[in-house]
């Protein structure tokens, strides 16, 4: 099914999200990689505030390239969430509703997305110059030091993502794979 | 003796790095579209077409076709009659990465040392392999290689008893635990033979052959077919979302090995399989 939403997102609405919806993010998303994420973890337990408030947000696991004069940002693909595993769990405990990337998550992220009502987005992978059009606007925020794995704030427009694992578990990456071959083995 | 200056050399890295971002080789394009038209993946397909629409944006507004642009891999065949002037040719090397980097706007990915993880912030040192070889050429092959498909690369040491079997079995079992994080449709660059090291940078070298041509040797080309059809029986498909492409090619490169062994590595590459090669 194909939806249309906008970020940041409330539980009410991404409850509504399917495994294998395609959906279309507008509005704003926040860009954290695997030293934006140690970095964010860390300061948490240490109990001081991180650059941008979790609640409800949805952040994107992106490094880009630099931009030339007058691009908004450089290619703007995802890159291998399973890095982030890690930190998921603890960001998703703390009012984060969304995460973009690509490939699989651990059984500790699946069931904190599950108690947490959250939802994970996959974007097409190695996609980065057709994706960095759907990003309008983008400003480091945080982090600067980190270089391409600083923390962007940005503002994407039909943004496509398509839902991996909704907000009951449901895991696109399992069930796709199965229901083509029974498709296959039904002709 | 032919010589040539290192200036040179940096000037044709600097260009090789850009343009390998920048544009995939012919036979990978072609590959990319013709698996479009024949996937019957219905996520597959669209994925497909999103992967060939990014294609066209990269090459007509240079903007690279993955933000991972890669750590840079060369191989190098430098002839024995060629003489180098100027600096040594793995500062030249490592210069051209700098500047191809920073002037093609390509992101910096390498940090100097792997536990402190310091970004270089040129994206030197690159990982280099030289050859030296018969004659006054100098060959330069460059591959920048992504590490969300690097991350599911394995060594296996097998027993010569394991055989073919073995051998397959272990290729098998590094691109279905790779799923969909080696972004599918993925090139599977295997090593057989020769030592630990050896057998891995084959399967790195194996990456960078024609994705349509097979190995010389017959009962090698038999195994790419056969493993090539097998991983595409498994459904894992572009994206890992279902469809009948999951490989591009199996690409084999094998080498003499002790009695004792049979090393198997296998280089995962994501769709982006980017390489250039020029002769100076």
């Amino acid at each position: 099914m194909e939806r249309k939403i906008s970020a940041p997102i409330k539980k009410e609405e991404l409850i509504t999200l399917h495994a294998g919806d395609y959906v279309y993010i507008s509005g704003t998303i926040y860009s954290a990689r695997d030293a934006a994420h140690k970095r964010m973890y860390e300061t948490m337990l240490e109990g001081k505030e991180i650059p941008f408030s979790l609640e409800d947000n949805i952040i994107y696991y992106l490094g880009p390239t630099p931009a030339k004069e007058g691009q908004v940002i450089g290619s703007a693909g995802p890159t291998t969430s399973s890095r982030m595993d890690k930190y998921t769990p603890f960001l998703l405990e703390n009012g984060l509703n969304g995460m973009i990337g690509k490939g699989k998550r651990n059984q500790e992220v699946i069931d904190a997305i599950v108690k947490n009502k959250a939802v994970y987005f996959a974007a097409v992978g190695g996609a980065g110059a057709l994706l960095s059009k759907c990003i309008k606007k983008s400003e480091i925020i945080a982090y600067e030091d980190l270089g391409t794995e600083a923390i962007r704030k940005m503002e994407v427009e039909n943004f496509p993502v398509i839902v991996v694992i909704d907000s009951c578990g449901n895991n696109l990456y399992e069930t796709a794979v199965t229901s083509y071959r029974n498709n296959l083995e039904e002709q | 003796m032919r010589t040539i200056h290192t200036d040179d050399i940096i000037k044709n890295v600097k260009e090789m790095c850009i343009e390998a971002n920048l544009h995939l080789s012919k036979d990978m394009a072609d590959a990319i579209k013709n698996a479009e038209e024949s996937e019957n993946g219905e996520l597959g397909k669209q994925i497909l077409g999103q992967l060939i629409e990014n294609m066209e944006i990269a090459g007509k507004e240079e903007i690279p076709i993955c933000q991972d642009t890669g750590m840079a891999v060369f191989f190098i065949r430098l002839g024995q009659d060629l003489h180098i002037e100027g600096r040594n040719l793995t500062d030249a090397v490592n210069e051209g990465v700098r500047q191809g980097y920073e002037e093609g706007y390509l992101r910096k990915s390498v940090v100097g040392d792997p536990l402190l993880r310091e970004n270089t912030k040129d994206n030197t040192p690159a990982v280099i392999h030289y050859d030296i070889v018969p004659g006054d050429k100098l060959e330069i092959l460059i591959a920048p290689k992504g590490f969300g498909s690097e991350n599911m690369s394995r060594v296996f040491m097998l027993k010569p008893a394991d055989g073919a079997q073995g051998v397959k079995e272990a290729v098998l079992q590094a691109v279905m635990d790779a799923g969909p994080n080696a972004c599918p449709p993925v090139v599977v660059g295997v090593g057989i033979g020769g030592d630990f090291e050896k057998a891995a940078i084959m399967a790195k070298k194996a990456l960078t052959r024609n994705v349509n041509k097979g190995s010389d040797l017959p009962h090698i080309r038999e195994m790419e077919k056969e493993l090539l059809a097998r991983i595409n029986d498994s459904g894992i498909g572009p994206g890992g979302l279902g469809g009948k492409t999951t490989a591009i090619a199996v690409n084999i490169e094998t080498y003499a090995t002790h009695i004792a062994g049979l090393p198997v590595a296998v280089n995962m590459c994501c769709h982006v399989n980017r390489h250039v090669t020029r002769v100076l």
